[in-house]
């Protein structure tokens, strides 16, 4: 087996569901001593409501990660309409430190012209848009989870030329969608503002299953994502010839330790993407893995890899 | 009072000058192709109709805006440039765009062209509208349908450009510009494609005990009873079932119509500059008894008479109907 070369770094993104305080610190501790991850994302992306119950830790969790010699990030909220969905974007954006990744374009108003990375959810998803991103002062970019491998290695290739790192999600449920509405609390007949945070009871999402029964999509309180988690396992040679710098595995309620593991393992040349993928299927249980988007099929789909790396 | 112009939707020629016959202040359409995001089959105009239409509706005094409002895939952005150059070269007056790149090409290239902000943007505070005024010179905001009345009232006060809201038509529940659920299911992306729960991918089957369900891509999206009308499989209007909803239910939304007619009133008072109607997919007289009702309430509240609500309300007669977001928010 070949090792890659331009070997890309490994990101470990933001989390995406209401995990407590508690189980947040017990696994950045273990991501910080143990994961062999260069780069980790923090903050509330989905629901300004959940942020309280964990952003004292931040500064705590990004000093436990930067002593472990890893490159921390705040990613900003996706959806920012509320006073103080308006007012956390604004408090991260006139932070000088950590770097940070915005996600909504109320962030890249108030970021002006200084440094910031582009998070999955802005669209980035053509050379025209990053390259005007990159003179507004993006220094990074991560696509969007949709785009398939011809439009990644073009958007790679134009990024790169402008000296931005770029980077896609390997690993993790899609975010599919996200609204004003937040469906967790209307499967408990609730409404946003009285949800009593039920959304902390589905660590993994809470599933949907279609009328006769088959699994189809997830939901974390406004964000609807995919029922499989993406494996780009087969796929990381490709994308590191074809540019990309990052490569994200999102945080899942499983051995994430485990997986991240598997991935640097495949990167470093160590295992082979056959048994990596063993490994993998061993560690998400019954969850299937998709590589769909990628080959510009259905996102749900698994598509046999033939060329690998 | 603002003008409250009507904005009017034209999947093709004829409903174009259906429209505009009906009283329509301006239309919207599109290309045959990605470029927009009501990229169905048999709906929206070649060049050379779109330079009829624009003929047809500035002679009757009514504008005609050009959806750009997907987002292009790297390596295909040409699509989207020519489409831009073409809109300008058949006198369109205004484009309808979502992709920052596609932004900055308008305003680089054609100076002199009007932009509105896509919903497919989804700029819901006053700082992201503002990114686009400022860096893009964005003169209109179709703001997402998820904001109540008072809030649009506010974002009115703290942005520099005119706010065109949804008054009328199909109720898109997720932010509109991040959906891929289309994709998941069919490989058709809603962003990058402008597909939508596609008509190919769709199958009904009937069950032994007379009960329908359809499907998309061989997902079942909902199951009828006998006595129940099928409806359409989109994937945000289904019904599953999740661990404490045994029963199926609406996880996102039931399947309906959106219409704020008796809110018209508190939304011209809010600022609004303009109302669209969704329905680029709608048939000629569906659009000739929307706009006609429509034209002639905004006529009469611009003018200080009490508008005949009854007669809008009654076009989603049979249908249910919701005043979303904008009433309460309860909603979300």
């Amino acid at each position: 087996m070949a090792v890659i070369q331009m070997k890309p770094k490994l990101t470990l993104g933001p989390i995406a569901y209401h995990w407590s305080a508690e189980k947040r610190r017990d696994f950045y501790a273990r991501i910080a001593d143990e994961a062999p991850v260069d780069e980790v994302y923090l903050g509330e992306v989905i629901c300004s409501k959940r942020a309280p119950f964990h952003e004292g830790d931040l500064p705590e969790t990004i000093a436990r990660l930067n002593r472990a010699g890893k490159t921390v990030i705040v990613s900003t909220l996706a959806e920012v309409m509320l006073k103080r969905e308006r007012k956390a974007t604004e408090d991260l954006a006139a932070m000088d430190m950590p770097e940070i990744e915005v996600n909504n374009a109320a962030g890249l108003y108030a970021r002006g012209q200084k440094p910031h990375r582009i998070g999955p959810f802005m669209n980035a998803y053509n050379e025209a848009t990053i390259a005007w991103m990159a003179r507004q002062g993006a220094t990074h970019v991560c696509l969007p989870t949709e785009l398939p491998a011809e439009a990644i290695a073009v958007a790679a290739s134009a990024a790169r030329d402008l000296r931005l790192g770029v980077e896609v999600q390997v690993f993790g449920r899609a975010s599919l969608a996200v609204s004003a509405r937040c469906y967790h609390a209307r499967a408990h007949r609730r409404t946003k503002d009285n949800c009593q945070f039920v959304c902390e009871h589905d660590s993994d999402g809470m599933p949907l299953r279609t009328t006769d029964d088959r699994a189809i999509l997830r939901v974390n309180g406004i964000q609807t994502q995919s029922e499989s988690y993406i494996d780009l396992l087969p796929e990381m040679g490709r994308l590191a010839a074809d540019g990309v710098s990052h490569l994200r595995l999102m945080p899942q309620d499983v051995d994430m330790v485990g997986v991240a593991d598997v991935f640097r393992n495949v990167l470093d040349g160590t295992l082979c993407t056959d048994e990596a993928d063993r490994h993998l299927a061993g560690l998400c249980g019954a969850v299937t893995l998709s590589n769909g988007f990628y080959h510009g099929t259905a996102g749900y789909r698994r598509m046999a890899v033939t060329a690998r790396t | 009072m603002t003008l409250a112009e009507l904005i009017c939707p034209a999947g093709t020629p004829a409903a174009l000058r259906t429209a505009v016959d009906a009283g329509a202040d301006a239309v919207y359409c599109g290309f045959q192709d990605a470029t927009n995001a009501r990229n169905f089959p048999g709906l929206n105009f070649t060049p050379e109709e779109l330079g009829d239409a624009v003929a047809y509706a500035h002679a009757k005094g009514a504008k005609v805006l050009l959806a750009l409002n997907t987002y292009p895939p790297a390596g295909k952005v040409d699509l989207w440039r020519h489409a831009a150059d073409l809109g300008v070269r058949l006198g369109v007056d205004a484009f309808i765009v979502a992709d920052m790149g596609v932004a900055d090409y308008i305003a680089r290239t054609h100076p002199q062209a009007r932009l509105h902000l896509s919903v497919q943007a989804a700029a819901s505070s006053p700082e992201a509208i503002r990114y686009y005024c400022e860096n893009f010179g964005v003169r209109r905001v179709v703001l997402p349908r998820i904001l109540t009345i008072p809030e649009i009232r506010q974002i009115r006060t703290e942005i520099p450009c005119e706010i065109e809201t949804f008054i009328f038509g199909n109720h898109g529940l997720m932010v509109e510009g991040r959906c891929s659920l289309t994709n998941y299911l069919t490989g058709q992306s809603t962003n990058m494609n402008g597909v939508c729960s596609p008509a190919s991918d769709v199958e009904y089957a009937r069950h032994e005990d007379g009960s329908m369900s359809s499907q998309l891509a061989g997902f079942t999206i909902d199951r009828f009873g006998p006595d129940e009308k099928a409806g359409y499989p989109t994937i945000c209007k289904g019904r599953y079932t999740t661990s404490n909803r045994a029963e199926s239910y609406y996880a996102f939304e039931e399947p309906i119509s959106l219409n704020l007619s008796r809110l018209l009133p508190d939304l011209i008072d809010a600022g609004v500059h303009a109302f669209k109607i969704e329905g680029r997919q709608r048939s000629k007289s569906y659009v000739r008894n929307v706009v006609r009702a429509f034209r002639q309430a905004v006529d009469d509240i611009r003018n200080g008479r009490a508008a005949n609500i009854a007669d809008l309300v009654a076009l989603t007669e049979g249908q249910k109907q919701t005043q979303g977001a904008f009433e309460t928010k309860k909603w979300r």
